[in-house]
């Protein structure tokens, strides 16, 4: 009895905090559904007296959402696989190679990830306006593709194959590169998949950086362009929305499917830095 | 073994190329920035344009630190991190313990609860815009109901920090909770058993091992979600449209980096700023170095 009672406080408080959670998602897409009149009424209506249909269509074309939805994928993509591609190599070189410097040079790549990124912004703006890249994909890209974090992590994974094995694997005629491509890296597939999922979600979801390095719509990623959509357009809530649905569905998407390894890549490797 | 020995010229030049990749993106992107807006914080007079520095001096400290905006923005954002973090942490530890203790649902409940991390915050900071509206809003039509007059959250100054102190612990509850069960789980079954025995009641369990038992995790959720706040930008642009608040009251630190930096082109201001952000980070950092060598035992 006892412990029944204390099964329903417990699932009780649960779902008080999970609606809670959920209700932005939930007046977020209810909201979406109404007529800009029915969204200012009071009292208010949980749920649309008409499904409005042409709310998500008004929203998705009074701003070039397209073209903002191909930017974000290219970068995101783009930055995940090659940010994914630098750590491999490094991470291969820190847990199985011996070369000069390798301790110092950790050291000091470790010490840079505390520093807030927030401080490199003007620097990294000045070199990248000296190559010409601001307002390109380079300036949204390119600062992303080395990331210690990433390193970290792979080499975590790679660390668990015996060097044996890979000395063997050497006698036996095999080079670095096979060993490391063929090996290495199929064994670490867990632990790659989620540092590419959370990569995709932060270069998704991130928005100082394209802010300041864009300033043409076509440049435009999902987050930017949202805010950009917001100030311009003076405020029609549904359509607003509608417009936030745009950015947050595929990454809850994604993270609804592959939620297994999202919270792997937390769990396992401590925080993001 | 052969791991140990000194590394001949040929191996040594070959670890050097398998880490050159990224240590090119590292240095042009990371490394050389953190000297260079050292550096920068000291140029008072400055040609982006063309990297010419005119003058040196400590101007761009003194200006920003008698600048009252300056001023505030430090003020807000110490605020901001007081307001967010000890609620963070400790609702994240209660749903955290809650969340240990269910079979049934648990993974649907850790998805819903984790679901805002996943979430772009500019996104999810148009929605809340709309909760926090004045008029329709839902948060007002649910202090409606036990109550509270509606507060005009987006427009009157005095609740600018609040609203988005609510948004950035509702943001950030799953992360925390994440780590904590990472902690909970890792407690040894077997000390509950003998405190069991020995009759110890759940809340005293809770409160005599698990919160002990998960300290070095506490910590570190602490010390992170302090220095995510001292950081919070997105959340101020995306909820008051480019704004820094109603007249400035949610005006942050790295705002006002922005600001000086984008809007203003006060590189200099602006790197001093950063270097202020850098120092506060780094004195949380050696705190926490300092505590974990001293209190925290894994």
């Amino acid at each position: 009895m006892k412990k029944t009672i204390k099964q329903v406080v417990v699932y009780g408080l649960l779902s008080l905090g999970a609606i809670t959670m959920l209700l932005p998602f939930f007046w977020m897409i209810s909201t979406a559904f109404k007529t800009g009149f029915e969204s200012l009424q009071t009292p208010v209506t949980w749920w649309p007296k008409h499904l409005v249909w042409e709310n998500w269509v008004n929203a998705w074309y009074a701003a070039p959402f397209l073209r903002y939805l191909i930017n974000s994928v290219i970068v995101a993509a783009v930055t995940t696989v090659g940010q994914i591609f630098t750590a491999i190599l490094a991470a291969f070189a820190f847990s199985k190679l011996n070369f000069a410097g390798k301790n110092l040079l950790f050291t000091i790549l470790l010490a840079t990830m505390m520093v807030p990124v927030e401080m490199l912004i003007i620097p990294n703006f000045v070199t990248l306006s000296q190559f010409h890249l601001i307002n390109t994909y380079g300036a949204l890209i390119l600062p992303w593709l080395g990331s210690f974090f990433a390193v970290f992590t792979l080499r975590q994974s790679f660390n668990t194959i015996p060097d044996q094995l890979y000395y063997a694997a050497r006698i036996d005629g095999a080079s670095d590169w096979q060993f490391l491509w063929s090996v290495l890296v199929p064994n670490a597939k867990s632990s790659i998949t989620a540092i590419g999922l959370l990569q995709v979600i932060g270069s998704w979801n991130s928005f100082m950086w394209p802010l300041i390095v864009t300033n043409s719509e076509t440049m435009r990623t999902l987050p930017v362009g949202l805010q950009a959509f917001s100030t311009d357009s003076g405020i029609n809530y549904p359509e607003l929305m509608a417009a936030s649905t745009f950015v947050i569905l595929p990454m809850a998407l994604l993270y609804i499917c592959f939620n297994k390894y999202v919270v792997a890549g937390i769990s396992n490797n401590g925080l993001k830095g | 073994m052969m791991n140990n020995h000194k590394p001949t010229l040929k191996e040594s030049l070959k670890g050097w190329l398998y880490v050159l990749p990224l240590l090119l993106i590292i240095g042009v992107f990371n490394l050389y920035p953190i000297v260079s807006s050292f550096a920068m914080s000291f140029f008072t007079e400055y040609n982006f344009f063309t990297n010419e520095v005119g003058a040196l001096g400590l101007n761009n400290f003194t200006t920003i630190f008698s600048d009252p905006t300056f001023h505030d923005a430090l003020e807000n954002t110490l605020i901001f991190v007081v307001g967010v973090v000890p609620v963070e942490v400790i609702l994240s530890l209660l749903i955290a313990t809650l969340l240990n203790q269910i079979k049934w649902l648990s993974n649907l409940f850790r998805t819903i609860y984790f679901l805002p991390f996943v979430t772009s915050v500019v996104a999810i900071s148009m929605v809340w815009r709309w909760i926090y509206n004045k008029d329709a809003g839902l948060l007002n039509v649910l202090l409606g109901w036990i109550g509270i007059n509606p507060i005009d959250w987006l427009n009157d100054p005095h609740y600018a920090l609040l609203a988005l102190i609510i948004l950035a612990i509702w943001k950030g509850l799953g992360f925390n909770i994440m780590l904590f069960l990472v902690a909970l789980n890792n407690v040894d079954q077997r000390i509950y058993d003998a405190a069991h025995l020995d009759g110890a009641k759940p809340l005293q369990q809770w409160w005599h091992i698990t919160v002990p038992m998960i300290s070095p995790m506490t910590f570190l959720v602490t010390v992170n979600a302090v220095i995510a706040s001292f950081k919070v930008f997105d959340e101020v642009y995306a909820l008051y449209g480019g704004q820094p608040g109603p007249a400035g009251s949610a005006m942050t630190l790295v705002y006002y980096l922005y600001r000086a930096f984008y809007e203003q082109n006060k590189y200099g201001q602006a790197a001093a700023t950063g270097v202020v952000l850098f120092i506060l980070i780094l004195l949380v950092t050696l705190v926490q170095m300092w505590f974990s060598k001293k209190h925290v035992h894994y």
